[in-house]
């Protein structure tokens, strides 16, 4: 398991590298928008690995309710934390290429407006574990992350007829894209996966060990209470 | 006692205590119209103006008031440990959550009724669309806060500092519901467009965050 670890950071760390390489270097510049537009090679693998992270949350609480396992709790965790950052990495991108591509920081669009209000659910879902003070923090949380996930379609239909009312920003037009380009993205997009898998999995064996510190912290207390008495 | 006896039993100690203390009524009520008095000071709106921006003000009101309600539903139990003594007994969770439910339905409703003629006489407000929709949009809304708003209200339970907690859990999953509602008021008021769609939403909504809340409501109670 240690080895798979360590193998999996390594081929993760290459692929960034050269997915970093591919973006900087050897994607042509995009001939309107110019440099701003490789922001573009970042911004949407974050935001393709906090949706699929938001996923993995919901499989690990649904398996949690059922099978009560607790490290299906450990893996929601994990992945509602992770997903958080990469989700706020997406948000705080986003804006740096609009400003001088569309010449606003922010338009209330179906895919902004959907990532912000994914994200706002499951802070919600964080400070909730945060503040938790029963041992019941994981069907509480679980819970939690199944309401999230039947709110998303009803986001999702809402805001897309909200918007249709309302005038859009005009979205660069079509046109033929450089192959080198596509490649880049590709490159991202998979080094991104892993490098979401890579921190998730990290997280993961990192709650996995604290919560064994904790019960035996737990245990060695109540030895020491029992033999002192 | 069957389940609907225990839910009408439920909701009438609910109401009695509510009729004889009047505390959820009366801050629900003042907070209110705090808020419609300084939203007016803070926007200074003409008639016209006032119906593009009313249907969002009078949501966020009631929203903000019902809050106040939703606070106090469970925390009633907590006192001589109620909701411990409920949670041994063999009494099916679905009964309370729905006694609870409709009580804040019957606690809003009535904050709204009260309300509604000072949002019209502060904002001279006048329903250029069918007015008789407004009331299902109300129903509609209402249900859809206070249905989510006390299963969080039980969970937040288990949280510290409670009274900020539900507002931090009720108002992201609510976007959409709150959306429709002020949307579909705000059609309504102009008569610009059709309210069609988001009366539809919010039956979609209320449909499924109740079916959600009764599958779920018994793991949350009896988290302790």
């Amino acid at each position: 398991m240690r080895y798979a670890f360590i193998i999996f950071a390594l081929l993760t760390a290459a692929l960034l590298s050269y997915g970093l390489y591919q973006a900087l270097v050897v994607a042509p510049t995009e001939q309107t928008m110019g440099d701003v537009q490789r922001i573009f090679y970042y911004h949407v693998p974050s935001a393709w690995a906090a949706f699929c992270l938001f996923f993995v949350n919901l499989v690990a609480s649904i398996w949690y309710m059922v099978r009560r396992n607790p490290k299906a709790d450990a893996l929601a965790l994990a992945a509602a934390e992770v997903g958080v950052v990469f989700c706020t990495i997406v948000l705080v991108t986003g804006p740096i290429w609009a400003r001088p591509v569309w010449g606003i920081w922010w338009t209330w669009d179906l895919r902004l407006t959907l990532t912000l209000v994914l994200w706002l659910i499951y802070v919600a879902y964080l400070i909730l574990r945060k503040f938790s003070t029963s041992g019941q923090t994981p069907v509480i949380a679980a819970v939690l992350a199944i309401f999230g996930a039947l709110d998303v379609p009803l986001v999702y239909f809402s805001i897309w007829f909200f918007r249709t009312q309302h005038p859009q920003p005009v979205m660069g037009g079509g046109g033929s894209i450089d192959p080198r380009m596509l490649h880049a993205f590709f490159i991202n997009l998979i080094a991104f996966s892993c490098f979401g898998a890579l921190v998730c999995w990290s997280r993961y064996r990192f709650e996995i060990a604290r919560r064994e510190v904790e019960d035996r912290q737990a245990l060695q207390g109540m030895m020491e209470a029992g033999a002192s008495r | 006692m069957s389940s609907t006896g225990l839910t009408r039993a439920t909701l009438i100690k609910d109401l009695r205590l509510e009729w004889r203390s009047k505390d959820a009524i009366n801050s629900m009520l003042f907070f209110a119209l705090l808020v419609v008095v300084i939203f007016s000071f803070a926007f200074d709106p003409t008639a016209e103006e006032s119906r593009q921006i009313a249907g969002g003000l009078v949501w966020v009101a009631f929203l903000f008031a019902a809050v106040v309600a939703l606070n106090q539903t469970w925390a009633r139990e907590l006192r001589n440990q109620v909701l411990d003594a409920y949670r041994v007994s063999p009494a099916p969770p679905n009964s309370l959550f729905l006694a609870k439910a409709l009580g804040n339905f019957i606690f809003v409703t009535v904050l709204e009724a009260l309300m509604t003629p000072l949002f019209i006489v502060f904002y001279n407000l006048r329903a250029l669309g069918p007015a008789w929709q407004l009331p299902i949009v109300a129903v509609l809304g209402t249900w859809a806060l206070v249905v989510n708003g006390t299963f969080f209200a039980a969970m937040s339970l288990r949280t510290r500092s409670r009274e900020i907690m539900l507002p931090l859990l009720l108002f992201p999953i609510s976007i959409p519901a709150l959306l429709a509602m002020v949307e579909a008021t705000t059609s309504i008021l102009t008569g610009e467009y059709s309210a069609k769609f988001w009366i539809v939403l919010l039956v979609a909504y209320d449909l499924l965050f109740t079916m959600a809340s009764l599958l779920l409501f018994g793991f949350v109670l009896h988290a302790e």
